[in-house]
Protein backbone atom coordinates (compact mmCIF):
# COMPACT_ATOMS: atom_id res chain seq x y z
CA UNK A 1 0.00 0.00 0.00
CA UNK A 2 2.61 2.63 0.88
CA UNK A 3 6.37 1.85 0.23
CA UNK A 4 9.70 3.55 0.44
CA UNK A 5 12.25 3.05 -1.70
CA UNK A 6 15.92 4.02 -1.23
CA UNK A 7 14.23 7.43 0.65
CA UNK A 8 16.91 10.21 1.29
CA UNK A 9 16.02 13.58 2.32
CA UNK A 10 17.76 16.22 4.24
CA UNK A 11 17.34 19.62 5.88
CA UNK A 12 19.76 21.98 5.19
CA UNK A 13 22.95 20.25 5.16
CA UNK A 14 21.82 17.91 8.07
CA UNK A 15 20.66 14.35 6.15
CA UNK A 16 17.49 13.04 8.07
CA UNK A 17 17.05 9.89 5.86
CA UNK A 18 19.73 7.95 4.21
CA UNK A 19 17.92 5.40 1.80
CA UNK A 20 15.39 4.22 3.62
CA UNK A 21 13.40 1.29 2.13
CA UNK A 22 10.42 -0.42 3.94
CA UNK A 23 6.75 -1.17 2.79
CA UNK A 24 3.65 -0.86 4.81
CA UNK A 25 0.81 -3.71 3.71
CA UNK A 26 -2.94 -2.92 3.75
CA UNK A 27 -4.34 -3.30 7.14
CA UNK A 28 -0.84 -3.33 8.78
CA UNK A 29 0.05 -1.35 11.78
CA UNK A 30 3.42 -0.26 11.59
CA UNK A 31 5.52 1.53 14.57
CA UNK A 32 7.78 3.66 13.78
CA UNK A 33 10.33 4.37 17.02
CA UNK A 34 13.23 6.62 17.75
CA UNK A 35 14.40 9.33 19.58
CA UNK A 36 14.06 12.99 18.94
CA UNK A 37 15.58 14.14 15.48
CA UNK A 38 15.44 10.88 14.34
CA UNK A 39 13.54 11.59 11.06
CA UNK A 40 10.01 10.00 12.61
CA UNK A 41 7.97 12.89 11.50
CA UNK A 42 9.48 13.18 8.30
CA UNK A 43 8.31 9.78 7.12
CA UNK A 44 4.79 10.90 7.94
CA UNK A 45 5.26 14.28 5.89
CA UNK A 46 6.62 12.58 3.08
CA UNK A 47 3.82 10.00 3.00
CA UNK A 48 1.37 13.08 3.04
CA UNK A 49 3.60 14.89 0.55
CA UNK A 50 3.95 17.57 2.16
CA UNK A 51 7.89 17.42 1.87
CA UNK A 52 9.52 16.22 -0.94
CA UNK A 53 12.26 13.83 -0.88
CA UNK A 54 15.90 15.05 -1.84
CA UNK A 55 15.87 11.51 -3.83
CA UNK A 56 14.27 7.85 -3.87
CA UNK A 57 10.41 6.82 -4.54
CA UNK A 58 6.95 6.71 -2.27
CA UNK A 59 4.83 4.69 -3.15
CA UNK A 60 1.11 4.94 -2.56
CA UNK A 61 -1.01 2.12 -3.66
CA UNK A 62 1.82 1.50 -6.74
CA UNK A 63 1.69 5.33 -7.83
CA UNK A 64 4.87 7.15 -7.23
CA UNK A 65 3.51 10.96 -5.82
CA UNK A 66 6.80 12.18 -5.69
CA UNK A 67 6.54 13.72 -8.79
CA UNK A 68 2.92 14.49 -7.97
CA UNK A 69 1.65 18.39 -7.89
CA UNK A 70 0.09 19.72 -5.58
CA UNK A 71 -3.50 19.60 -6.86
CA UNK A 72 -2.75 15.93 -8.03
CA UNK A 73 -1.40 15.29 -3.93
CA UNK A 74 -5.08 16.28 -2.62
CA UNK A 75 -6.28 13.35 -3.93
CA UNK A 76 -3.82 10.99 -2.08
CA UNK A 77 -4.42 13.10 0.68
CA UNK A 78 -8.40 12.29 0.58
CA UNK A 79 -7.37 8.77 1.58
CA UNK A 80 -4.95 9.68 4.15
CA UNK A 81 -6.11 10.98 7.60
CA UNK A 82 -3.51 12.68 9.98
CA UNK A 83 -3.02 12.80 13.59
CA UNK A 84 -0.81 16.01 14.26
CA UNK A 85 1.33 15.70 17.39
CA UNK A 86 -0.70 19.03 19.22
CA UNK A 87 -4.18 18.15 17.21
CA UNK A 88 -3.30 20.99 15.38
CA UNK A 89 -6.47 22.10 15.43
CA UNK A 90 -7.63 25.35 13.69
CA UNK A 91 -7.65 28.24 16.55
CA UNK A 92 -10.23 29.98 14.58
CA UNK A 93 -12.87 27.31 13.91
CA UNK A 94 -14.93 25.19 16.59
CA UNK A 95 -14.92 21.63 17.40
CA UNK A 96 -17.65 21.00 15.00
CA UNK A 97 -16.23 23.13 11.90
CA UNK A 98 -12.96 21.23 12.53
CA UNK A 99 -13.93 17.92 12.56
CA UNK A 100 -16.19 18.37 9.23
CA UNK A 101 -13.31 20.82 7.79
CA UNK A 102 -12.93 18.55 4.78
CA UNK A 103 -16.57 18.18 4.49
CA UNK A 104 -17.39 21.96 4.27
CA UNK A 105 -14.64 22.44 1.93
CA UNK A 106 -15.77 19.74 -0.45
CA UNK A 107 -19.29 21.63 -0.08
CA UNK A 108 -21.18 18.34 -1.61
CA UNK A 109 -23.32 18.36 1.84
CA UNK A 110 -25.46 20.92 3.47
CA UNK A 111 -24.40 22.03 6.95
CA UNK A 112 -26.91 20.06 8.80
CA UNK A 113 -26.03 16.38 7.41
CA UNK A 114 -22.36 17.63 7.82
CA UNK A 115 -23.28 18.40 11.57
CA UNK A 116 -24.79 14.56 11.66
CA UNK A 117 -21.67 13.34 10.19
CA UNK A 118 -19.23 15.05 12.78
CA UNK A 119 -21.98 14.18 15.67
CA UNK A 120 -21.18 10.34 14.27
CA UNK A 121 -17.54 10.39 14.68
CA UNK A 122 -16.94 12.57 17.80
CA UNK A 123 -19.33 10.09 19.32
CA UNK A 124 -16.87 7.39 17.92
CA UNK A 125 -13.89 9.12 20.13
CA UNK A 126 -16.91 10.36 23.27
CA UNK A 127 -16.76 13.70 22.59
CA UNK A 128 -19.83 14.67 21.18
CA UNK A 129 -20.46 17.31 24.19
CA UNK A 130 -17.84 19.54 22.79
CA UNK A 131 -19.00 20.12 19.38
CA UNK A 132 -19.75 23.54 19.89
CA UNK A 133 -16.45 24.20 22.49
CA UNK A 134 -13.84 26.23 20.49
CA UNK A 135 -10.23 24.28 20.53
CA UNK A 136 -8.70 26.59 23.00
CA UNK A 137 -11.51 25.77 25.50
CA UNK A 138 -10.19 21.67 25.01
CA UNK A 139 -7.92 19.85 27.13
CA UNK A 140 -4.46 18.41 25.53
CA UNK A 141 -6.13 14.94 25.48
CA UNK A 142 -9.01 16.43 23.68
CA UNK A 143 -7.59 18.02 21.35
CA UNK A 144 -5.96 14.74 20.24
CA UNK A 145 -9.03 12.86 20.03
CA UNK A 146 -11.06 15.67 18.31
CA UNK A 147 -7.77 15.40 16.15
CA UNK A 148 -8.66 12.02 15.44
CA UNK A 149 -12.53 12.59 14.87
CA UNK A 150 -10.92 14.88 12.18
CA UNK A 151 -8.47 12.75 10.87
CA UNK A 152 -11.88 9.93 10.39
CA UNK A 153 -13.97 12.36 8.18
CA UNK A 154 -13.95 10.86 4.89
CA UNK A 155 -13.31 7.34 6.07
CA UNK A 156 -9.55 7.13 5.25
CA UNK A 157 -7.99 3.60 3.85
CA UNK A 158 -4.20 5.08 5.99
CA UNK A 159 -4.48 6.43 9.47
CA UNK A 160 -0.81 8.44 10.39
CA UNK A 161 -0.15 8.92 14.26
CA UNK A 162 2.43 11.58 15.03
CA UNK A 163 3.01 10.88 18.80
CA UNK A 164 -0.33 11.37 19.78
CA UNK A 165 0.33 10.48 23.02
CA UNK A 166 3.22 12.75 23.92
CA UNK A 167 2.92 14.57 26.95
CA UNK A 168 -0.72 13.17 28.40
CA UNK A 169 -1.29 11.49 31.61
CA UNK A 170 -1.80 7.68 31.53
CA UNK A 171 -5.04 7.94 31.26
CA UNK A 172 -5.48 9.88 28.64
CA UNK A 173 -3.01 8.18 27.12
CA UNK A 174 -4.50 4.88 27.49
CA UNK A 175 -7.86 6.68 26.03
CA UNK A 176 -5.78 7.86 22.74
CA UNK A 177 -4.49 4.15 22.11
CA UNK A 178 -7.75 2.27 22.78
CA UNK A 179 -9.08 4.36 19.94
CA UNK A 180 -6.23 3.59 17.92
CA UNK A 181 -6.81 0.27 18.44
CA UNK A 182 -10.66 0.20 18.12
CA UNK A 183 -10.07 1.70 14.77
CA UNK A 184 -7.06 -0.89 13.58
CA UNK A 185 -9.61 -3.50 14.35
CA UNK A 186 -12.74 -2.62 13.94
CA UNK A 187 -12.89 0.30 11.16
CA UNK A 188 -9.95 -2.43 9.16
CA UNK A 189 -7.48 1.09 8.72
CA UNK A 190 -3.64 0.79 8.05
CA UNK A 191 -1.68 2.80 10.50
CA UNK A 192 1.01 4.17 10.71
CA UNK A 193 2.17 5.54 14.32
CA UNK A 194 5.27 7.51 15.16
CA UNK A 195 5.98 7.63 19.06
CA UNK A 196 9.26 7.20 21.02
CA UNK A 197 6.71 6.07 23.55
CA UNK A 198 7.63 2.33 24.09
CA UNK A 199 4.66 1.68 26.90
CA UNK A 200 1.66 2.96 24.18
CA UNK A 201 3.57 1.20 21.16
CA UNK A 202 3.59 -2.23 23.33
CA UNK A 203 -0.04 -1.85 24.02
CA UNK A 204 -0.92 -1.25 20.16
CA UNK A 205 1.63 -4.59 19.49
CA UNK A 206 -0.02 -6.77 22.74
CA UNK A 207 -3.76 -5.77 22.39
CA UNK A 208 -7.08 -5.82 20.26
CA UNK A 209 -10.45 -4.77 20.36
CA UNK A 210 -13.31 -6.68 19.50
CA UNK A 211 -17.64 -5.62 19.28
CA UNK A 212 -19.24 -7.77 21.64
CA UNK A 213 -22.91 -8.57 21.14
CA UNK A 214 -24.04 -5.52 22.86
CA UNK A 215 -22.35 -3.03 20.84
CA UNK A 216 -20.09 -2.71 23.03
CA UNK A 217 -16.19 -2.29 22.27
CA UNK A 218 -14.01 -5.23 24.42
CA UNK A 219 -10.11 -4.85 24.60
CA UNK A 220 -8.55 -8.39 24.74
CA UNK A 221 -4.65 -9.09 25.54
CA UNK A 222 -2.20 -11.12 23.35
CA UNK A 223 -2.82 -14.56 21.63
CA UNK A 224 -2.75 -14.91 17.70
CA UNK A 225 -5.21 -12.65 16.84
CA UNK A 226 -4.59 -11.42 13.06
CA UNK A 227 -4.67 -7.80 13.98
CA UNK A 228 -1.67 -8.24 16.44
CA UNK A 229 0.33 -10.40 13.77
CA UNK A 230 -0.28 -7.82 11.40
CA UNK A 231 1.76 -5.08 13.94
CA UNK A 232 5.28 -4.51 12.71
CA UNK A 233 7.93 -2.18 14.29
CA UNK A 234 10.93 -0.03 12.59
CA UNK A 235 13.69 1.46 14.49
CA UNK A 236 15.00 4.56 13.60
CA UNK A 237 18.87 5.68 14.60
CA UNK A 238 21.04 8.28 12.53
CA UNK A 239 18.52 8.49 9.49
CA UNK A 240 18.85 4.87 9.35
CA UNK A 241 16.36 1.55 10.08
CA UNK A 242 18.36 -0.11 12.30
CA UNK A 243 14.99 -2.72 13.48
CA UNK A 244 12.54 -4.18 11.05
CA UNK A 245 9.99 -6.78 12.76
CA UNK A 246 7.78 -7.82 15.17
CA UNK A 247 7.53 -6.27 18.62
CA UNK A 248 8.95 -9.64 20.71
CA UNK A 249 11.98 -9.44 18.46
CA UNK A 250 12.37 -5.77 19.04
CA UNK A 251 12.11 -6.29 22.70
CA UNK A 252 14.40 -9.43 22.39
CA UNK A 253 17.46 -7.63 20.32
CA UNK A 254 20.78 -7.20 21.44
CA UNK A 255 21.80 -4.52 19.72
CA UNK A 256 23.01 -1.62 22.00
CA UNK A 257 21.21 1.00 20.48
CA UNK A 258 17.94 -0.70 20.73
CA UNK A 259 18.59 -2.30 24.14
CA UNK A 260 19.35 2.11 25.21
CA UNK A 261 16.27 2.44 24.00
CA UNK A 262 14.12 -0.44 25.38
CA UNK A 263 15.64 -0.12 29.27
CA UNK B 1 45.96 33.77 -3.01
CA UNK B 2 42.59 32.05 -4.47
CA UNK B 3 41.40 31.35 -1.49
CA UNK B 4 41.79 34.47 -0.02
CA UNK B 5 39.35 35.88 -3.07
CA UNK B 6 37.32 33.22 -2.50
CA UNK B 7 36.30 34.56 1.69
CA UNK B 8 36.52 37.32 0.28
CA UNK B 9 33.55 37.13 -1.96
CA UNK B 10 31.77 34.28 -0.20
CA UNK B 11 29.56 36.59 2.41
CA UNK B 12 28.42 39.05 -0.30
CA UNK B 13 27.81 36.01 -2.71
CA UNK B 14 26.01 34.36 0.20
CA UNK B 15 24.13 37.56 0.84
CA UNK B 16 23.17 38.38 -2.92
CA UNK B 17 21.94 34.81 -3.13
CA UNK B 18 19.82 34.87 -0.42
CA UNK B 19 18.28 38.12 -1.61
CA UNK B 20 17.53 36.81 -5.16
CA UNK B 21 16.02 33.67 -3.53
CA UNK B 22 13.69 35.80 -1.00
CA UNK B 23 12.55 38.15 -3.74
CA UNK B 24 11.97 34.74 -5.94
CA UNK B 25 9.64 33.10 -3.43
CA UNK B 26 7.69 36.69 -2.64
CA UNK B 27 7.01 36.94 -5.94
CA UNK B 28 5.60 33.43 -6.48
CA UNK B 29 3.42 33.70 -3.62
CA UNK B 30 2.76 36.87 -4.77
CA UNK B 31 1.57 35.49 -8.47
CA UNK B 32 0.10 32.34 -6.49
CA UNK B 33 -2.42 34.87 -4.50
CA UNK B 34 -3.54 36.72 -7.64
CA UNK B 35 -3.88 33.77 -10.02
CA UNK B 36 -6.24 32.41 -6.96
CA UNK B 37 -9.15 35.01 -7.95
CA UNK B 38 -9.59 33.72 -11.16
CA UNK B 39 -10.26 30.09 -10.09
CA UNK B 40 -12.50 28.44 -7.63
CA UNK B 41 -12.96 28.43 -4.81
CA UNK B 42 -13.47 31.64 -3.63
CA UNK B 43 -13.59 32.18 0.17
CA UNK B 44 -15.94 35.09 0.37
CA UNK B 45 -16.47 34.59 4.25
CA UNK B 46 -13.07 34.78 4.91
CA UNK B 47 -12.44 38.15 2.68
CA UNK B 48 -15.67 39.94 4.19
CA UNK B 49 -14.21 38.49 7.61
CA UNK B 50 -10.69 40.12 6.89
CA UNK B 51 -12.23 43.30 5.70
CA UNK B 52 -14.31 43.54 8.62
CA UNK B 53 -10.78 43.46 11.14
CA UNK B 54 -9.03 45.35 8.93
CA UNK B 55 -11.19 48.24 7.59
CA UNK B 56 -13.56 48.36 10.96
CA UNK B 57 -10.63 47.24 13.07
CA UNK B 58 -8.32 49.88 12.38
CA UNK B 59 -10.46 52.85 11.84
CA UNK B 60 -10.19 54.32 15.43
CA UNK B 61 -5.90 54.43 14.91
CA UNK B 62 -6.44 55.96 11.67
CA UNK B 63 -9.13 58.83 12.33
CA UNK B 64 -6.70 59.71 15.19
CA UNK B 65 -3.56 59.52 12.83
CA UNK B 66 -5.19 61.72 10.25
CA UNK B 67 -6.50 64.28 12.60
CA UNK B 68 -3.63 65.18 14.69
CA UNK B 69 -1.67 64.72 11.50
CA UNK B 70 -3.92 67.67 9.75
CA UNK B 71 -3.96 69.98 13.09
CA UNK B 72 0.04 69.72 13.96
CA UNK B 73 0.23 70.75 9.63
CA UNK B 74 -1.91 73.64 10.38
CA UNK B 75 -0.23 74.49 13.72
CA UNK B 76 3.31 74.47 11.64
CA UNK B 77 2.44 75.68 8.79
CA UNK B 78 1.56 78.95 10.77
CA UNK B 79 4.81 79.70 11.34
CA UNK B 80 5.96 78.92 8.24
CA UNK B 81 3.38 80.68 6.26
CA UNK B 82 3.36 83.82 8.78
CA UNK B 83 6.47 85.20 7.46
CA UNK B 84 5.13 85.53 3.67
CA UNK B 85 2.12 86.87 5.03
CA UNK B 86 0.71 83.87 3.59
CA UNK B 87 -1.78 82.22 6.28
CA UNK B 88 -4.71 82.40 4.25
CA UNK B 89 -3.78 79.67 2.29
CA UNK B 90 -3.02 77.19 5.27
CA UNK B 91 -5.87 75.22 3.82
CA UNK B 92 -3.75 74.50 0.64
CA UNK B 93 -1.01 73.41 2.42
CA UNK B 94 -3.12 71.13 4.82
CA UNK B 95 -4.76 69.49 1.53
CA UNK B 96 -2.17 68.75 -0.54
CA UNK B 97 -0.01 67.47 1.97
CA UNK B 98 -2.44 65.25 3.29
CA UNK B 99 -4.13 63.89 0.38
CA UNK B 100 -0.71 63.65 -1.67
CA UNK B 101 1.64 62.40 0.87
CA UNK B 102 0.98 62.11 4.50
CA UNK B 103 -2.68 60.34 4.12
CA UNK B 104 -1.30 57.60 2.05
CA UNK B 105 1.92 56.76 3.56
CA UNK B 106 0.74 57.26 7.47
CA UNK B 107 -2.19 54.80 7.02
CA UNK B 108 -0.61 52.30 5.01
CA UNK B 109 2.30 52.46 7.92
CA UNK B 110 -0.59 52.32 10.99
CA UNK B 111 -1.90 49.55 8.96
CA UNK B 112 1.20 47.71 8.21
CA UNK B 113 2.21 47.95 12.52
CA UNK B 114 -1.16 46.50 12.68
CA UNK B 115 -2.29 44.64 10.06
CA UNK B 116 0.95 43.10 8.56
CA UNK B 117 2.15 42.27 12.21
CA UNK B 118 -0.91 40.88 12.92
CA UNK B 119 -1.14 38.56 9.34
CA UNK B 120 2.42 37.59 10.48
CA UNK B 121 1.56 36.61 14.04
CA UNK B 122 -1.46 34.76 13.23
CA UNK B 123 -0.05 32.84 10.22
CA UNK B 124 3.31 32.20 11.93
CA UNK B 125 1.19 30.96 14.80
CA UNK B 126 -0.50 28.64 12.58
CA UNK B 127 3.02 27.34 10.55
CA UNK B 128 4.37 26.27 14.28
CA UNK B 129 1.21 25.03 15.45
CA UNK B 130 1.16 22.32 12.52
CA UNK B 131 -1.91 24.06 11.26
CA UNK B 132 -0.82 25.02 8.08
CA UNK B 133 0.70 20.94 7.41
CA UNK B 134 -3.27 19.88 8.96
CA UNK B 135 -4.92 22.41 6.43
CA UNK B 136 -2.56 20.77 3.54
CA UNK B 137 -3.23 17.47 4.89
CA UNK B 138 -6.81 18.12 4.51
CA UNK B 139 -6.38 19.18 0.89
CA UNK B 140 -6.53 22.81 1.27
CA UNK B 141 -3.91 25.51 -0.59
CA UNK B 142 -3.03 28.32 2.29
CA UNK B 143 -2.27 30.18 -0.14
CA UNK B 144 -5.89 30.13 -1.62
CA UNK B 145 -7.76 30.05 1.83
CA UNK B 146 -5.36 32.24 4.01
CA UNK B 147 -3.10 34.79 1.78
CA UNK B 148 -5.74 35.60 -1.17
CA UNK B 149 -8.94 36.99 1.48
CA UNK B 150 -5.82 39.33 3.17
CA UNK B 151 -4.47 40.61 0.17
CA UNK B 152 -8.04 41.09 -1.45
CA UNK B 153 -9.20 42.92 1.73
CA UNK B 154 -6.20 44.88 2.54
CA UNK B 155 -6.40 46.15 -0.93
CA UNK B 156 -9.87 46.88 -0.66
CA UNK B 157 -9.97 48.91 3.16
CA UNK B 158 -6.53 50.69 2.92
CA UNK B 159 -7.87 53.36 0.03
CA UNK B 160 -11.35 53.54 1.89
CA UNK B 161 -9.20 54.37 5.22
CA UNK B 162 -6.60 56.80 3.42
CA UNK B 163 -9.69 58.95 2.31
CA UNK B 164 -10.85 58.77 5.60
CA UNK B 165 -7.67 59.60 6.84
CA UNK B 166 -8.03 62.64 4.73
CA UNK B 167 -10.91 64.02 5.64
CA UNK B 168 -10.51 64.08 9.31
CA UNK B 169 -7.21 65.25 8.69
CA UNK B 170 -8.39 68.13 6.70
CA UNK B 171 -10.97 68.56 9.80
CA UNK B 172 -8.06 68.79 12.33
CA UNK B 173 -6.57 71.52 10.36
CA UNK B 174 -9.90 73.49 9.61
CA UNK B 175 -10.17 73.34 13.58
CA UNK B 176 -7.07 74.80 14.32
CA UNK B 177 -7.47 77.26 10.82
CA UNK B 178 -10.75 78.27 12.51
CA UNK B 179 -10.33 78.95 15.99
CA UNK B 180 -6.40 79.25 16.21
CA UNK B 181 -5.60 81.22 12.98
CA UNK B 182 -8.90 82.64 13.01
CA UNK B 183 -9.50 82.01 9.00
CA UNK B 184 -12.69 82.16 7.80
CA UNK B 185 -14.23 78.23 7.72
CA UNK B 186 -15.31 79.06 3.85
CA UNK B 187 -12.02 80.38 3.03
CA UNK B 188 -10.26 77.43 4.54
CA UNK B 189 -12.66 74.56 2.75
CA UNK B 190 -12.70 75.91 -0.60
CA UNK B 191 -9.03 76.74 -0.37
CA UNK B 192 -8.57 73.35 0.34
CA UNK B 193 -10.32 71.86 -2.42
CA UNK B 194 -9.56 74.32 -4.78
CA UNK B 195 -5.91 73.01 -4.40
CA UNK B 196 -6.40 69.16 -5.30
CA UNK B 197 -5.99 68.52 -8.87
CA UNK B 198 -7.71 65.24 -10.29
CA UNK B 199 -3.93 63.66 -10.46
CA UNK B 200 -4.09 64.34 -6.16
CA UNK B 201 -6.94 62.17 -5.96
CA UNK B 202 -5.60 59.52 -8.39
CA UNK B 203 -2.15 59.60 -6.56
CA UNK B 204 -4.34 59.06 -3.03
CA UNK B 205 -6.65 56.56 -4.38
CA UNK B 206 -3.55 54.22 -6.47
CA UNK B 207 -1.28 54.35 -3.53
CA UNK B 208 -2.93 52.39 -0.99
CA UNK B 209 -3.97 49.90 -3.02
CA UNK B 210 -0.21 49.24 -3.69
CA UNK B 211 0.96 49.27 -0.14
CA UNK B 212 -2.22 47.59 0.83
CA UNK B 213 -0.88 44.77 -1.31
CA UNK B 214 2.36 45.12 0.00
CA UNK B 215 1.75 45.11 3.35
CA UNK B 216 -0.94 42.05 3.45
CA UNK B 217 1.71 40.21 0.88
CA UNK B 218 4.90 40.45 3.26
CA UNK B 219 2.45 39.67 6.22
CA UNK B 220 1.52 36.68 4.52
CA UNK B 221 5.33 35.89 3.15
CA UNK B 222 7.20 36.05 6.33
CA UNK B 223 4.20 34.53 8.32
CA UNK B 224 4.10 31.59 6.13
CA UNK B 225 8.19 31.10 6.85
CA UNK B 226 8.63 31.16 10.44
CA UNK B 227 10.34 28.97 12.24
CA UNK B 228 11.72 28.32 15.56
CA UNK B 229 8.38 28.03 17.56
CA UNK B 230 7.14 31.21 19.72
CA UNK B 231 10.38 33.02 19.64
CA UNK B 232 9.77 32.57 15.74
CA UNK B 233 6.73 34.03 15.92
CA UNK B 234 7.70 37.55 17.54
CA UNK B 235 10.86 37.56 14.99
CA UNK B 236 8.45 37.25 12.32
CA UNK B 237 5.75 40.02 13.47
CA UNK B 238 8.85 42.03 14.17
CA UNK B 239 10.04 41.55 10.89
CA UNK B 240 6.73 41.87 8.52
CA UNK B 241 6.73 45.28 10.26
CA UNK B 242 9.74 46.84 9.59
CA UNK B 243 9.99 45.14 6.04
CA UNK B 244 6.66 46.41 5.19
CA UNK B 245 7.09 49.58 6.63
CA UNK B 246 10.28 50.41 4.51
CA UNK B 247 8.96 48.41 1.40
CA UNK B 248 5.88 50.95 1.50
CA UNK B 249 8.64 53.86 1.70
CA UNK B 250 10.44 52.85 -1.16
CA UNK B 251 7.21 52.11 -2.74
CA UNK B 252 5.94 55.80 -2.39
CA UNK B 253 9.31 57.29 -3.99
CA UNK B 254 8.55 55.60 -7.20
CA UNK B 255 4.87 56.12 -7.16
CA UNK B 256 5.27 59.36 -6.87
CA UNK B 257 7.52 59.83 -9.33
CA UNK B 258 4.67 57.68 -11.68
CA UNK B 259 2.15 59.76 -10.19
CA UNK B 260 4.56 63.02 -11.68
CA UNK B 261 5.08 61.65 -15.09
CA UNK B 262 1.35 61.05 -15.38
CA UNK B 263 -0.06 64.48 -13.65
CA UNK B 264 -0.01 66.19 -17.25
CA UNK B 265 -2.14 63.76 -18.94
CA UNK B 266 -4.75 63.34 -15.97
CA UNK B 267 -5.19 66.64 -15.57
CA UNK B 268 -5.71 67.31 -19.29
Amino acid sequence: MIEFRNVTKSFENEIVLKNVSFRIRRGETKVILGVSGSGKSTILKLILGLIRPNSGQILFEDQDITRLTEQELGDVRKKIGMVFQEGALFDSLDVCENVGYRLYEDGHLQDTEIEQVVMRILGFVGLEEAIDKMPAELSGGMKRRVGIARALVGTPRVVLYDEPTAGLDPITKRTIVDLMIKLRDVEGVTTVFVTHDLHAAGIVASEYAETASDGRTLFRKGGDNLCLLNVQFIMLEDGNICFEGRYEDLMASQLPFIRRFVT
Amino acid sequence: MGNTIRTLFAAPYRFLLLAVWEIQSYTVLSIRAIGNLFTRPIYMREIILQMERIGVGSLTIILLTGFFTGAVLGIQSESALRRYGAVSITGQLVAITLVRELGPVLSALMVAGRIGSGIASELGSMVVSEQINAMRALGTDPTRRLVTPRMIATIMMLPILTILCNAVGMTGGWIIARYKLLLSSSQYWSDSLNALELSDVFGTLLKPIVFGFIISMTGCYVGLRTYGGTEGVGRSTTQAVVSASILVITADFFLNNLIIYLTPFINR
